[in-house]
């Protein structure tokens, strides 16, 4: 009996491993077609970019050839006349200017105003935490029309330090509620330790927190980052002289002019434009992915 | 000199008192553990002596100084937490010496003081480290040895042991206690297990309710409960309790459990008890204290024959439940001698170690 039954058992289990296994390789197969679907449908617009940027203007303006590849030779004529010939270059500077001051000023105020409303327990905090929240929440395409007056009445218009003024009414609020979860998810056992190691407030944030909560730092960094370099409604309403304006809006008021479109250009600009967030991502992903999902959970 | 001393302590949390008036004096280098069930008050003592918490009423002081509005960075002592809360971006030694650093010591005497714990804690080799690359024991080593390098007034232990597992937290039981005895400090340190108040404490605190129940040395309590729930608290299997009625019998007593058991009073308590003749109590017996028949039995020793109804062996003894009266009872008897469920068994409860309670004050008599 018991000897008929074991090889029929052992041929059931292994049956049971091959269908899982093979569950299991279906669902590789079909994930990944989705990811290639997905990869391509997302990889065609900076490919046409890329080509089109090392395209010459003669080989553009022939209708016959065919727009997926580089037919008469690749030139950098297009990213030449971009960097010496526009403005292109005044514009990358007022961009970073803005960017560097809008992330730092981000940081200090969301990270100071996170671990207060999120460590500190005090009368109000919570409210208050909410309702930064829900400011986040009024679309920028609503907000610049009073902003206007304000930057206005501050003598910042069609300056790009107004942006650096306006930019964290964006930033701030998101970056703040961010940093609220990931410090609120750091045990509280940990300041306890550092009060009686003999830490002060400031000491615990930046010898404890911010190195702790350095992942979730990072993710509040990036997002400020991105925001204030693709902002695109501000810089069109506040400013509008060349020698104050930002790449967004720049590159698309030098290079189209009327209904004529330098398409080499705009492509190469928009390449040179996009390296920076590129280069930051590539490097900070890991932390920014870290980041975004520690904050979420407990422990 | 660093006593621990509280006065008419009270801790309230909007409208619940977590710790009523409480009154506690710790000698200098003793080791006092306050034990009790969760939400009896021990930690919120502990964490008002660390000064994480305010002291709503009543004083504490450290060393002969009241402490209750000094922040906890100046009270000198350091603490131990059950999830440890190292520092993860730190190495251990940054760790250990985080505190020192912070009181800008000289690099040397941390250096000097980091190496002298490591050894006393046997992690030298893990100096480098970072805490997620250590088991948990290591990690409350580690957390023992920041307390220890700061060579405070007291430590404060906040159940530093519950996060590890069975055999680990019975070596590091251990290892504590030789620590204590390496580095005599005051130490206040809270459990929930009465096991390690036992093993650990020079003196045991039970609390309950925000009370404290009694404060004794671990045999005193053992053996001379104050209250029913010191007597139910402390011990494994816990007192069996048993409504009874103490009946004269000539020139001496009985407790009447049954109609059936009644048990003898030894003469030498009769005295004690003669005053409770004919009041409704609760009779206390540890379940050691009630054994298969042995030799040389004296005066005291009274026998009866329950039916057993779970037999749990445990190698070296075996412990039994059978009931009386609908009451279950709970005794431990040698494993060659017991019998199975279902059996009747002849038992024998050793009544010079009873207790008699009084139902109303739950006071022991």
């Amino acid at each position: 009996m018991s000897t008929a039954a074991l090889p029929l058992r052992t041929a059931g289990t292994f049956g049971l491993r091959a269908s899982l296994s093979r569950n299991r390789r279906w669902a590789l197969i079909t994930s990944y077609v989705f990811l290639v679907v997905f990869a391509i449908f997302f990889l065609i617009p900076p490919y046409y970019m890329v080509v089109t940027a090392l395209k010459g203007d003669a080989e553009m303006a022939h209708m016959a050839t065919n727009p997926w590849i580089v037919a008469d030779g690749i030139t950098l004529d297009q990213f030449r006349i971009l960097l010496t010939k526009t403005d292109f270059l005044i514009f990358f500077r007022n961009t970073a200017v803005v960017t560097t001051c809008v992330v730092v000023i981000t940081m200090v105020v969301s990270v100071l105003g996170a671990f207060s409303l999120g460590r500190m327990k005090f009368w109000g905090s919570s409210i208050l935490a909410t309702g930064i929240f829900l400011t986040y929440l009024v679309p920028d395409t609503l907000l610049f029309i009073p902003l206007f007056q304000i930057v206005k009445a501050l003598g910042l218009l069609n300056s790009y330090w107004g942006l650096v003024v306006v930019y964290p009414t964006l930033t701030v609020p998101f970056c703040t509620w961010i940093m609220i979860g990931y410090f609120q998810s750091i045990p509280k056992e940990l300041d306890e330790a550092a009060l009686i190691d003999g830490a002060g407030h400031m000491q615990m944030l930046t010898k404890i927190f911010i190195p702790v909560a350095l992942p979730g730092i990072i993710a509040a960094t990036i997002f400020a980052f991105t925001v204030s370099w693709a902002a695109f409604v501000y810089p069109m309403a506040f400013l509008y002289s060349a020698d104050q304006q930002v790449l967004t809006v720049g590159t698309v008021t030098t290079l189209i002019r009327g209904d004529v479109y330098a398409w080499g250009m705009l492509m190469a600009g928009a390449l040179v434009a996009a390296a920076p967030p590129l280069v930051i991502y590539a490097f900070l992903m890991d932390y920014y992915i870290a980041g975004l999902t520690a904050g979420a959970t407990k422990g | 000199m660093a006593e621990v001393v509280l006065r008419n302590v009270t801790k309230r949390f909007d409208n619940v008192e977590a710790v009523r008036s409480i009154n506690l004096h710790i000698e200098d280098n003793e080791f006092v553990v306050l034990v009790g069930p969760s939400g009896c008050g021990k930690s919120t003592t502990l964490r008002m002596v660390a000064g994480l918490e305010e002291v709503t009423s009543g004083d504490i002081l450290i060393g002969g100084d009241v402490v209750n509005d000094l922040p906890p960075k100046d009270r000198d002592i350091a603490m131990v937490f059950q999830n440890y809360a190292l520092y993860p971006h730190m190495s251990v030694f940054e760790n250990m010496s985080f505190g020192l650093k912070l009181r800008r010591f000289p690099k040397d005497e941390i250096k000097k003081r980091v190496d002298h714990a490591a050894r006393i804690l046997d992690i030298t080799e893990l100096l480098d480290r970072k805490p997620r690359a250590l088991s948990g024991g290591q990690r409350q080593r580690v957390a023992m040895g920041r307390a220890i390098v700061r060579n405070p007034k007291v430590f404060l232990f906040d159940e530093p042991l519950s996060n590890l597992d069975a055999k680990l937290r019975v070596q590091m039981r251990t290892e504590i206690k030789r620590v204590h005895q390496m580095v005599k400090t005051t130490t206040v340190y809270v459990t929930h297990d009465q096991v390690e108040a036992m093993t650990l404490a020079d003196r045991v605190v039970v609390m309950n309710g925000g009370l404290i129940e009694q404060i004794a040395t671990p045999q005193e309590l053992y053996h001379h409960p104050k209250t029913r729930f010191v007597a139910g608290f402390i011990g494994s299997p816990a007192m069996n309790f048993m409504h009874c009625r103490l009946e004269g019998n000539g020139a001496g007593l009985r407790v009447r459990i049954s109609d059936a058991v009644s048990l003898p009073v030894p003469s030498a308590h009769v005295t004690r008890y003669q005053g409770l003749t004919g009041k409704e109590l609760i009779f206390g017996l540890r379940p050691e204290h009630i054994t298969e028949p042995r030799r040389g039995a004296v005066e005291g020793i009274s026998e009866f024959s329950p039916t057993l109804d779970v037999v749990e062996p445990m190698g070296m003894e075996t412990i039994v439940f059978f009931r009386v009266d609908g009451q279950e009872i709970c005794g431990r008897v040698d494993p060659g001698s017991a019998a199975g469920p279902g059996e009747a068994m002849r038992l024998s409860a050793n009544m010079d170690h009873m207790h008699l309670i009084d139902p109303a004050t739950g006071a022991v008599l």
